[in-house]
């Protein structure tokens, strides 16, 4: 039963490829309207096919799938003509300037002429390109590109915005533009899926964020949520030498509720961790470096998959 | 929107591209023609002079050529314009990618890819007509069939090497297509010479290849000579293959875009 709240309603969804390959085994969620759902998860979790589902891009294989109260398998067409989509890769035209990108666009939509204008001005002075829109797409960085093809996603002003790892590749500054424009957007009541295996991006832009290893959904609620539930207050980074390492004979682990032990640190989960590093120090361990800090999507990743996100 | 608009955005977006440098594209159209019936024409068509035309149905040599010429210009274009370019935008630019994210689908993309080859030779047809006119092989009003004859043409090769182009991972096919179906058609489909030159069961087999159809109905109509018992049945060959080709394209360009 699709829940009349929720502009994606997916249950016991899956995509299997034609060489057998499980791509999404029976994953459900909701997206809500005016939200900024998030898919986080390493490369290769699932959330690339899960995306082209929603997007109507590739045929579901099994399980339930309603897109803005619609089905992907008939209504493909009418779906498509409500969402915006940025894909993983750039896909602009680069035969045509940064304005008729837009306009060109619009037109496959069916936008007529004028309003296609009218759009393309407001979207380019959005996304800041208003100073570039004669210019050939080539040229542009990367950060460029990429807002030009959100505001390409913005043309035909869709319910529905699907973001694929919108700053992979970008450099910081670039990124931090982009979230803020995304933010604005946000603001300004869309309903945005977003997926990035950066845990800093879905801790800022999304407001309820579903977890995918290996196909499947491993956990699911708001990013502040899954730190309490998955994770410690905090956590404290201790690196020691070698030699140290070998004769701890698990010391840390009465000092903290969890402790990982990463090939170059050790990540010792506790509610206050000051104090932790007080009684490290108080049983003599010599350390090189501590750092505490609050606990973060990454760990909750550690802890569901005992694996880091970027790898 | 329907099928039918959408498949004019398609071919609109080729015309934004192709609008910029459309007078260096028809300059281009109109140089070739003059160039081949020069040399060929007039220079080994003076050989045959005195000669028995009866060969070439009575005319000089470079009015039996120019014709031929046309045809196998049409089967070109379309091939130039259904492989590399529609490979781009499958693979390496990614723009079917990024129309099929829109109401836009396959057929319209596939509908708009043939509209536009149709459109770019219709207009090379008009300016390789124009130079058949100053050289004065145009004979009758008729001669004007030759553009959408050249434009079937056109759409049935394209039709195929749309669907071809959408199994290819590469580009390598595409050296074989023009070494090993778009040469030897050039060549063995009476464009330079008469079938009937060639021994029995070759001139069977030119018989049943597309741009031999292509040569009689464009010669033919420029001529003055079409055969209405035997026009209908290379048009019949033509469409049949549009058919066919467009089919398959539509099918295979699917296979491919949606995994």
């Amino acid at each position: 039963m699709t829940t009349p709240s929720s502009l994606v309603h997916a249950r016991g969804l899956t995509k299997r490829y034609a060489n057998g390959f499980t791509a999404v085994d029976g994953v459900d969620f909701d997206v809500r309207p005016g939200k900024a759902f998030g898919f986080l998860g390493p490369n290769g979790a699932g959330k690339t096919s899960t995306m082209r589902m929603i997007a109507c891009s590739s045929p579901v294989t099994e399980g339930e799938l309603t897109v803005i109260g619609m089905d992907p398998r008939t209504q493909g067409r009418e779906i498509k003509a409500k969402l915006g989509v940025v894909p993983q890769i750039d896909n602009l035209d680069t035969e045509l300037t940064v304005r008729e990108n837009l306009e060109m666009y619009a037109r496959y939509f069916d936008i007529p002429n004028d309003v296609a204008r009218k759009r393309a001005d407001e979207l380019l002075e959005f996304v800041q390109l208003d100073e570039r829109a004669k210019d050939q797409v080539e040229p542009l960085s990367g950060g460029m590109k990429r807002r030009l093809t959100i505001a390409r996603a913005l043309i035909n002003e869709p319910e529905l915005v699907i973001l694929d790892e919108p700053t992979t590749g970008l450099d910081p500054q670039a990124r931090h533009l982009l979230w803020e424009r995304l933010y604005q957007l946000k603001r300004r009541g869309a309903t945005l899926i977003i997926t990035t295996h950066y845990m800093d991006e879905a801790e800022q832009l999304c407001d309820h964020l579903v977890v995918m290893d290996k196909a499947k959904i491993v956990a699911e609620g708001s990013p502040r949520q899954l730190i309490d539930q998955h994770s410690t207050r905090e956590v404290l980074e201790l690196r020691v030498t070698d030699a140290v390492r070998d004769s701890l004979n698990g010391q840390l682990e009465a000092l903290a509720d969890r402790v990982e032990a990463l090939p170059d640190r050790f990540l010792l989960y506790t509610a206050d961790g000051e104090r932790t590093l007080e009684q490290v120090n108080q049983r003599q361990i010599p350390i090189e470096s501590a750092l505490v800090r609050r606990s973060s999507m990454e760990d909750v990743f550690l802890r569901l998959t005992g694996r880091s996100l970027v790898e | 929107m329907t099928v039918l608009v959408a498949s004019g955005r398609v071919w609109q977006r080729n015309w934004l591209v192709y609008k910029r440098l459309w007078h260096r594209s028809l300059a281009f159209g109109f140089l070739q023609p003059v160039l081949f019936l020069t040399a060929m024409g007039l220079g080994i068509g003076a050989l045959m002079g005195g000669q028995d035309l009866a060969a070439f149905g009575g005319v000089e040599y470079i009015h039996w050529l120019g014709p031929g010429l046309l045809a196998a210009m049409s089967m070109q274009t379309a091939t130039f314009e259904s492989t590399y370019p529609i490979m781009n935008k499958i693979m390496w630019g990614r723009n079917y990618e990024a129309m099929l994210s829109t109401p836009v689908g396959i057929r319209s993309i596939v509908g708009g890819e043939l509209a536009w080859s149709a459109f770019r030779i219709g207009s090379l047809a008009a300016v390789f007509l124009l130079v058949l006119a100053l050289f004065g092989i145009v004979r009758t009003p008729l001669a004007l069939l030759a553009i959408p004859f050249s434009m079937l043409v056109g759409v049935a090769f394209s039709s195929c090497l749309i669907a071809f182009t959408a199994t290819q991972k590469n580009d390598v096919g595409f050296s074989a297509i023009f070494r090993f179906v778009v040469n030897p058609l050039f060549l063995f489909s009476g464009t330079f010479f008469p079938l009937t030159n060639l021994p029995e069961p070759l001139r069977a087999v030119a018989w049943a290849t597309p741009l031999f159809h292509g040569v009689e109905l464009i010669r033919g109509s420029i001529l003055g000579q079409l055969d209405p018992l035997t026009a209908p049945l290379h048009l019949a060959y033509l469409l049949v293959m549009l058919a066919i080709g467009t089919y398959f394209a539509e099918r295979l360009l699917t296979r491919r875009m949606a995994g």
